[in-house]
């Protein structure tokens, strides 16, 4: 970090934004402080600090001048471009503000809110406001994390409109596969990312989940050049494909008195009284992913002891065979199938898998 | 314009040091924040050094050396001229002149898009109170924004709908009026529908998924309860005693933090198992020959380990500890004999 650079670039800053004319570069190496006499160099240096107030968003205009002045191009920053619009809010819209504000804290974006968070404040707006609502009293916390390094570029590439190629591990894929992507958005479901858009070698709308992406995303075209079909709700393309079929099939269980939780929740037909019936199906195919330490309390009591006392029986609507019967085999030998003899035959060879 | 007349030794008089100090920001962040920072204080009037600096996450000497740079800032065309005049003489700063960068910069696309994925998901958030102060700020945002605004309709965080919103209400009542809930609370690891009393601290909503975090009396510790995973909540009419020394859950840090006298497992799964490494946080994960993982993971409890084992069958072996690999047989043969019986 350069003292003087950050001064040379201030006064730039200022110097572009006091003009109503375009600049030349010549007017502007007599303004700003700290450029270099020599011509080449200063071309060089120029160059570079346009460059930088581009990244920082500064919304540096080129044009012509007249064509009386000597030279073609000219620069400034118009004011009204720069600043940020008149901005004022309630107490309350700033408390959510604080809390959208740490949502993404550590994770890819989490620089950026700060920056955002930053100019809100420059702009007179006081976040931690004393007489927050309710959300901010009960702490209500969210958070949004980025684990998987593919989101980063595919987010710049979804900002951008650049097409991307990456190697892609579909569920249950020894090899992965060379994918190129016209990005359409990256959404969060079920705290997973994915990216949905159109896949150019199968000419078809496709999803991606990022934990699957191996190796780096690279782009594969310039900015600007995907197009979003109108009235794409990526959203809804990702529910969509990672929507559960529906539940046609019934399953007879028998489920030893005081275990089959996870099953007991689902259940439909004759049920025990510990079932909840108002509890809605699991929204998605996958495992539920119990996170082993969640509550990791003290070991409870033991359950009821095995083989004493009849055993419920009960009926499970499912959608998928294979799915379901790793799920039941999950219980061991506290739920046995009883019908249909798909499913029992299902499980039987899940188990004896363990033991082969 | 002529030079104005400044007063030695700089903007806060004399013997303030005008030395930089060393930083680890670069020219460009630092530039953003003096950007920031003439309209932080323009903006409020006069503010004091201290609150300043605790507003940047700046010590109060870099704070004034980014006054004194500030305050340096000179034009030379066509006559000398310093565009920012400033000054914070007892520990109050006031900008006197400020010019063209009175006012923040506009945000960025980034910028915009962090504030507003955030605050849209927190529209999805169950239970959430302040719903009309979400909506109103979404709206004074995108415009403010404007163009920079529309990406981020292209990114999307979904929050899952707990079952029943009657649990959220109850929550939200408990941590309102400060008090305990009894909990009947599925644990799916061990398959089991647990009763316990939680004094109630937060709500986080984490990863897609909604937790109350709360000192559980049966625990004597702090808990996370998955929304989605309680069977039925009832608030108590007893005050909630959360002792002081209670340690909140470090969201940042991920939720599941392995402690030393954890089992150590080692699960080997073939490609149709490898979903086992996106599912669980996972210690180790080593890429083997035909798709195959070798997983390495620590947990207080190994009994959800042995439902894991049986739920993958062939595409997942238990390779350590030799006890869990034997308990895991024996759950097998049990389970099996079920159906030679039935």
């Amino acid at each position: 970090m350069s003292r003087r650079k950050t001064e040379r670039l201030l006064s730039l800053v200022v110097c572009l934004l006091s003009t109503r004319r375009f600049l030349t570069a010549e007017q502007i190496r007599q303004a700003v402080a700290g450029y270099p006499e020599q011509p080449e160099a200063f071309k060089r240096m120029f160059e570079r600090d346009k460059e930088e107030l581009r990244e920082l968003g500064i919304p540096l205009e080129t044009g012509s001048l007249s064509p009386l002045d000597g030279e073609d191009i000219g620069y400034r920053v118009q004011q009204q471009a720069y600043e940020l619009p008149e901005l004022r809010l309630e107490a309350d819209e700033a408390a959510v503000l604080g809390i959208a504000a740490r949502v993404w804290r550590h994770a890819e974006l989490a620089g950026a809110a700060a920056g955002a968070l930053l100019k809100l404040r420059a702009a007179g707006i006081d976040t931690d406001h004393p007489d927050a609502g309710a959300d901010v009293r009960q702490g209500i916390e969210p958070r949004v994390h980025t684990a998987e390094p593919a989101f980063g570029p595919l987010w710049e590439a979804v900002r951008d409109r650049r097409p991307v190629t990456f190697a892609y591990r579909a569920a249950g894929r020894s090899e992965p596969q060379t994918r190129e992507l016209e990005p359409w958005g990256v959404v969060n479901r079920h705290g997973r990312w994915y990216v949905a858009g159109r896949d150019r070698g199968r000419d078809a709308a496709r999803v991606f989940r990022l934990s699957r992406i191996e190796g780096d995303v690279r782009f594969a075209g310039p900015s600007g050049s995907v197009i979003v079909p109108a009235g794409t709700d990526v959203r809804e393309v990702v529910r969509t494909w990672d929507s559960v079929p529906p539940r046609e099939n019934t399953a007879v269980l028998r489920v030893r008195p005081g275990a089959g939780y996870g099953l007991r929740r689902y259940a439909t037909g004759p049920a025990d009284a510990d079932a909840s019936p108002d509890l809605s199906a699991p929204s998605s195919s996958a495992p539920s992913s119990s996170a082993p330490s969640t509550s990791a309390g003290a070991p409870s009591a033991p359950s009821s002891p095995a083989g004493t006392g009849g055993w419920d029986t009960i009926s499970v609507p499912y959608s998928d065979v294979g799915w379901f019967a790793d799920h039941v085999a999950s219980f061991g030998a506290d739920v046995v199938v009883a019908d249909p003899p798909d499913l029992r035959d299902a499980v039987i060879r899940k188990l004896k898998g363990v033991l082969a | 314009m002529s030079r104005r007349g400044k007063t030695p030794g700089g903007p806060g008089g004399p013997g303030v040091s005008e030395r930089p100090r060393g930083q680890a920001a670069t020219s460009a962040e630092r530039l953003q924040r003096l950007l920031a920072l003439v309209p932080y204080i323009v903006s409020r009037k006069a503010v004091g050094l201290a609150d300043t600096a605790a507003a940047f996450g700046l010590s109060e000497r870099e704070l004034v050396d980014d006054l004194n740079l500030l305050w340096c800032v000179e034009l030379r065309n066509p006559d000398p001229y310093c565009p920012i005049d400033l000054s914070y003489e007892g520990g109050e700063i006031v900008v006197s002149q400020a010019e063209t960068i009175g006012r923040p910069l506009r945000l960025a696309v980034d910028e915009a898009s962090a504030l507003l994925v955030a605050l849209r998901m927190l529209a999805d958030v169950p239970g959430l109170e302040d719903r009309s102060a979400l909506s109103r700020l979404i709206v004074k945002l995108e415009t403010a924004a404007g163009e920079a605004a529309r990406p981020s309709a292209q990114v999307a965080v979904q929050v899952d709908k707990p079952a029943g919103d009657q649990a959220i209400a109850r929550i939200r009542d408990a941590l309102d009026r400060k008090r305990r809930v009894h909990l009947q609370y599925y644990v799916p690891g061990r398959d089991e529908a647990t009763q316990r009393d939680v004094d109630p601290m937060r709500l986080l909503v984490v990863e897609g998924r909604t937790y109350l975090e709360g000192w559980c009396r049966r625990a004597d510790g702090v808990r996370l309860f998955r929304l989605d995973r309680v069977l039925g909540i009832d608030v108590l009419e007893i005050p909630a005693t959360v002792p002081e020394d209670a340690q909140p859950v470090d969201v940042d840090r991920g939720l599941f933090r392995p402690s030393a006298e954890d089992v150590h497992v080692t699960i080997e799964v073939s490609a149709a198992g490898r979903w086992v490494a996106e599912y669980y946080p996972c210690e180790s994960v080593e890429e083997l020959a035909d798709g195959r993982l070798r997983i390495g993971l620590r947990t207080p409890d190994t009994r959800w380990v042995r439902r894991l084992a049986l739920r993958l069958g062939e595409d997942g072996r238990v390779i350590a500890p030799d006890d869990l690999r034997a308990l895991i047989r024996d759950d097998a043969t049990a389970a099996l004999s079920a159906y030679a019986s039935a």
